[in-house]
């Protein structure tokens, strides 16, 4: 299968690759993804006090596709308010880095890896996590 | 520095030898007679090139040349044997044994049969090498079998099953003995007599001839068997296989046995040396890496190991100028990795993370050596950008994680 320019390019020279202490209080950590599916992504993401995105970075286990995804991602959500990165959708990575149908669980999965961020760093806030303890409440 | 690209990948094909080339020219120009023409002199050239090349493909495997039934491949000649024996034999029982890391040539023959109505097949599990184990052959055995499917050496891990000892139960219980030879003629010593099969597959293009060749070796005496054709016509090939025969690639496919039996020895201490450095190679060089397969009844080129915590597909990529092949096909929405790794019961994860190194004929010292630094490096850069690495190296047990699954 032949791989897109702009998925090679991110493979061989990802951008954003490592880790922040994810124990740091203004760092949101997303894993997604599991081992026996061949694909996991670690998304962690620096948010300052007005939910600006200051820094990502990223490690990924799976296809080069996944890869290229995630590290597009660090570079797409960077400087971006939460909220506005929060309606990211997978079709902007399969766009830019022409996905071939075969790899679109790659977008969906750095998509679900920028939620799974921000909701890290949200509830480690004590923030809008709210919304999720009053749906704990209610249940 | 060799030469790149290098093809490492002798598993799924091989470059046509030069001598089988030169043998093979003739026959397309000059030598053009159909083998089938019995009145002129183009159909006898033809026929006695023919008669040659049964005559080379037994030696190799310790059959008789009458016994050779040629194919357009060791696809179309496992078809024929499992489809052609259950059809035949279809009053005496409709039962096959065979097992789960067989070629999709045998399985998918055996679910077509087992959707028609034709068939029951039990699939045997495979030990943690790769290897059947005979006493369950024996043990699955019933008044219905009417035959016994195993190959001789694994494709993907390379492991060689206890051919011999199946054999004997075999004939010990009455019931026919296919074998997919695909892998192991050519590579390493057999006697299809001496191991007591009845049918043994084979093909051209592994062993160093061309494509779109192949044979069915059918026992003709003790016992004698028989089949019913899957390609009608005119009844070549002793009325088994239809269709004039490929004189041309009949002709390489003979070279290409007499080299392989001639050089065979030689061949296989060149080929364990380089395959024993590669492999001692990359454990040298990397933590956390698995071989998959048998660790001693293993086929000489090969090697198969899962390097932990880097996803297959990616490791390809990321060593472009080497051609190996993934057991990790990352391709499909099911994201299934190899279901021969599977059978051997390691995690799903590890199974994402193997590789296939096929060393053949052609293949040097200095290519090993450049696989080996290439690999290592490319293992420890994607293993920096993988999280489970990081995970493992923090002591975190990947087991004991919820992960978050699409």
């Amino acid at each position: 299968m032949a791989y897109s320019e702009k998925v090679l390019d991110h493979y061989n020279n990802p951008r954003n690759v490592g880790s922040f202490d994810k124990n740091a209080s203004d760092v949101g950590t997303g894993i997604v993804g599991a081992p026996e599916c061949g694909d996991v992504m670690k998304l962690q993401l620096k948010i300052d006090d007005l939910g600006v995105i200051q820094d990502a970075k990223f490690k990924t286990f799976g296809c080069g596709s996944a890869i290229a995804s995630s590290s597009y991602v660090t570079e797409l959500v960077k400087g971006k308010h939460i909220d506005e990165a929060m309606t990211i959708k997978n079709t902007v990575i399969v766009k830019e880095l022409n996905l071939p149908p075969v790899k679109i669980h790659c977008s969906v999965l750095a998509e679900d890896a920028i939620k799974a961020a921000i909701t890290d760093w949200r509830k480690r806030k004590g923030e809008p996590a709210e919304a999720e303890e009053k749906k704990a409440q209610a249940k | 520095m060799p030469k790149l690209p290098i093809y490492m990948d002798n598993h799924a094909t091989t470059p046509v030898d030069l001598r089988v080339m030169e043998t093979m020219l003739p026959y397309f120009t000059e030598k053009f007679g159909n083998a089938a023409s019995r009145n002129h002199s183009f159909g006898w050239e033809a026929e006695e090139a023919v008669d040659r090349a049964r005559n080379q493909i037994a030696a190799l495997i310790g059959g008789k040349s009458k016994e050779i039934i040629f194919t357009s491949g060791a696809t179309e000649s496992d078809n024929l044997a499992i489809k052609g024996v259950l059809e035949f034999y279809k009053d005496k029982g409709n039962h096959i044994i065979t097992c789960v890391t067989e070629h999709k040539a045998v399985l998918d023959s055996c679910r077509t049969l087992e959707r028609n109505g034709k068939a029951t097949v039990t699939y045997l599990k495979v030990d943690k090498y790769g290897m059947v184990d005979p006493d369950e052959v024996r043990k699955a055995i019933t008044d219905k079998t009417v035959l016994i499917s195993i190959m001789y050496a694994n494709n993907e891990i390379g492991t060689i099953h206890p051919i011999r000892e199946i054999g004997k139960i075999a004939k010990e219980k009455g019931v026919i003995f296919h074998c997919d030879g695909v892998q192991a003629a050519g590579k390493i010593p057999l006697d299809v007599e001496k191991d007591g099969i009845d049918l043994f597959a084979m093909s051209a293009h592994k062993i160093y001839g061309p494509k779109g060749v192949g044979a069915l070796w059918v026992r003709a005496k003790g016992p004698r068997v028989r089949l019913t054709p899957i390609i009608d016509g005119g009844g070549h090939e002793r009325g088994m296989r239809s269709g004039t025969l490929n004189v041309t690639g009949i002709v390489g496919f003979g070279k290409a046995c007499e080299i392989a039996q001639h050089d065979m020895a030689d061949e296989n201490v060149k080929l364990l040396e380089l395959r024993n450095k590669l492999q001692a190679g990359l454990f040298e060089r990397l933590d956390e890496i698995y071989l998959n397969g048998h660790p001693t009844e293993r086929l000489p080129g090969n090697l198969n190991v899962s390097f932990a915590y880097v996803e297959g597909e990616s490791l390809l990529m990321g060593i472009n100028d080497i051609a190996v092949s993934s057991g990790s096909a990352c391709t499909s929405a099911t994201l299934e990795p190899s279901y021969v790794i599977r059978a051997l019961g390691v995690n799903e994860e590890l199974a994402h993370s193997s590789i296939r190194f096929g060393i053949g004929r052609f293949n040097t010292e200095d290519e090993v050596d450049y696989v080996t630094d290439r690999v290592s490096k490319e293992v420890n850069r994607l293993r920096e950008m993988s999280p489970l690495y990081e995970m493992a190296k923090e002591g975190i047990d990947l087991k004991s994680v919820q992960w978050k699954a699409e």
